[in-house]
């Protein structure tokens, strides 16, 4: 067992498990995007920030990926840990304004104004459906692709991979809900996202009035179509 | 160049071997494959997936990570134009445009009739000699748009032509057996004007003689037999006929050396695969 401290309560927990699992377990909440049981840790999203250390020492790490030491004193909701979460979402709703998880996390941390010029892209770069892919489906038919600015999630060539069966794993996890293995043709795509959460807008007419989050919605186009 | 699948699958298949058991083999195999085609086709991409057991999806990561990496047919000569801050403040954008003109191309693109291909770069590394120009590993300094045209000009005419006799990279050697001590050197068939070094050589079933020029820096032979592209020749002494190998593998593509003493001290090797151009000339070692 490794003793360590969080938000000041002395604890213990089990060797190799990160300071994101200690918090969780010991009840502490920390709010998490890229993070999904089942599949590696990746910290991408840098939602999941805590303070380490002391005084001048003192650091943020994702606490996904940093594994519990011994004597490590957490601080998982210190002014300078909410400061850097607010600022983290701001970005990442300034990214993908359109997503309903994105929208929610900003409403829990009270922000209320976007400082930053939205941008509509249909990706935040998790990593959860590349994840997915790979670690539960077995399929890896997306990946990153390019890199900088021109990072991309897709299958190789922007063509349907051979590898794919369609599985829907990927916008299942995918918080800004867009088609990824789907390439060209989403309409062959099942589109899990409206049956997920329930949101029944296949069978309601009309469909205007309907409060889906999902922009475009496969099933709403296919409709209208 | 369009090569069809079973070019592409013996091609990649040998280069794939050539790097077997290397650890971290992916950018070596991937660059040998550019070196190839000039760019990475799409086939060939799958056939290094399948090949080394990765997934597709991680091989076209790699391959569209690095710039080194290109996915579209590239021309026979890159220029590379650095369009970085301090060569974009002492003329880069006037240089630029002067290819792009006379390329009559755009950056990023290649030439209709597959000369060139234009590619602007953020920095070689060279600042305080800028602007500068690469085109095909020459580098050009201070360049001015006038210059542009002689650039290309250099190029299409090759920047590797050598004239023998004027040229100082380029003398002759004399060579012995490592074994027998026994000159290789033949004067009855000279090879580029000078005396050839006269080896016997075998591959498929075939024994031959082949005669090497002994120009160091020239890669004229003449062979009995025509020997096919990328293949590994075993080298024998024609006097003792013993087989000619030694210890080092090519630093270039890692088949075979072949070791000989050379007159006056010293021992050149030669890569003995055909196309592979890998030498080494040691002249302050001793014959073993």
């Amino acid at each position: 067992m490794i003793r360590l401290e969080i938000n000041g309560l002395p604890v213990s927990v089990e060797e190799g498990s990160t300071i994101l699992e200690a918090a969780k377990f010991l009840g502490f909440p920390i709010p998490t995007l890229c993070h999904m049981e089942g599949l590696s840790p990746y910290g991408a999203c840098r939602l999941c920030v805590v303070e380490i250390g002391e005084g001048d020492r003192a650091k943020l790490v994702s606490s996904c990926t940093y594994p519990a030491e011994e004597g490590l004193k957490v601080r998982t909701a210190s002014s300078r840990v909410l400061r850097a979460r607010r600022m983290v979402l701001e970005l990442l709703l300034a990214t993908c304004p359109q997503s309903k998880v994105i929208q929610d996390l900003a409403a829990q941390h009270a922000i209320r104004q976007q400082r930053f010029k939205q941008e509509h892209e249909d990706c935040i770069q998790c990593g959860l459906c590349v994840r997915m892919c790979e670690e539960q489906m077995m399929a890896k038919a997306i990946g990153f692709r390019g890199r900088g600015e021109d990072r991309s999630i897709g299958t190789p060539f922007d063509i349907k991979s051979d590898e794919c069966r369609t599985c829907g794993g990927c916008m299942y996890v995918c918080p800004a809900c867009q088609l990824r293995c789907t390439y060209n043709e989403p309409d062959k795509a099942i589109c899990g996202g409206c049956a997920n959460i329930a949101v029944p807008c296949v069978e309601k007419d009309p469909f205007d009035d309907m409060m889906c989050f999902m922009d475009p919605c496969v099933a709403c186009e296919i409709q209208k179509d | 160049m369009n090569p069809s699948e079973q070019v592409i699958l013996r091609d990649v298949k040998s280069i794939v071997e050539r790097h077997s058991g290397e650890h971290c083999d992916l950018i070596a195999i991937l660059s040998d494959v550019q070196t190839k085609y000039r760019y990475l086709p799409e086939k060939a991409l799958r056939m290094v997936a399948k090949e080394t057991n990765r997934s597709f999806v991680d091989v076209y990561g790699v391959a569209t990570f690095y710039k080194h990496f290109s996915l579209k047919p590239r021309g026979e000569h890159l220029a590379s134009v650095c369009i970085g801050t301090a060569c974009h403040v002492r003329g880069a954008p006037s240089v630029t445009a002067e290819f792009e003109r006379q390329l009559g191309v755009s950056d990023g693109e290649t030439t209709p009739d597959k000369q060139f291909t234009l590619k602007t770069v953020n920095c070689l590394g060279a600042c305080a000699m800028g602007p500068i120009v690469v085109v095909d590993g020459h580098h050009f300094s201070g360049v001015k748009a006038d210059d542009t045209d002689d650039i290309i000009e250099k190029a299409k005419n090759g920047f590797d032509q050598v004239n023998i006799g004027s040229d100082r990279r380029i003398f002759p050697i004399g060579v012995r057996c490592l074994s027998c001590n026994h000159s290789l050197m033949d004067s009855d068939l000279p090879i580029d004007g000078f005396p050839s070094v006269k080896l016997t050589i075998s591959f498929e079933n075939k024994h031959g003689w082949i005669r090497l020029s002994s120009l160091y820096g020239s890669y004229s032979y003449e062979s009995e037999f025509p020997i096919p592209e990328d293949e590994i020749v075993n080298f024998f002494c024609p006097h003792c006929h013993t087989e000619i190998i030694g210890a080092m593998n090519c630093p270039e593509c890692s088949a075979p050396m072949v070791p000989m003493s050379v007159g006056g001290g010293g021992i050149v090797q030669i890569c003995s695969r055909v196309s592979c151009q890998g030498h080494i000339l040691d002249l302050s070692s001793n014959p073993v």
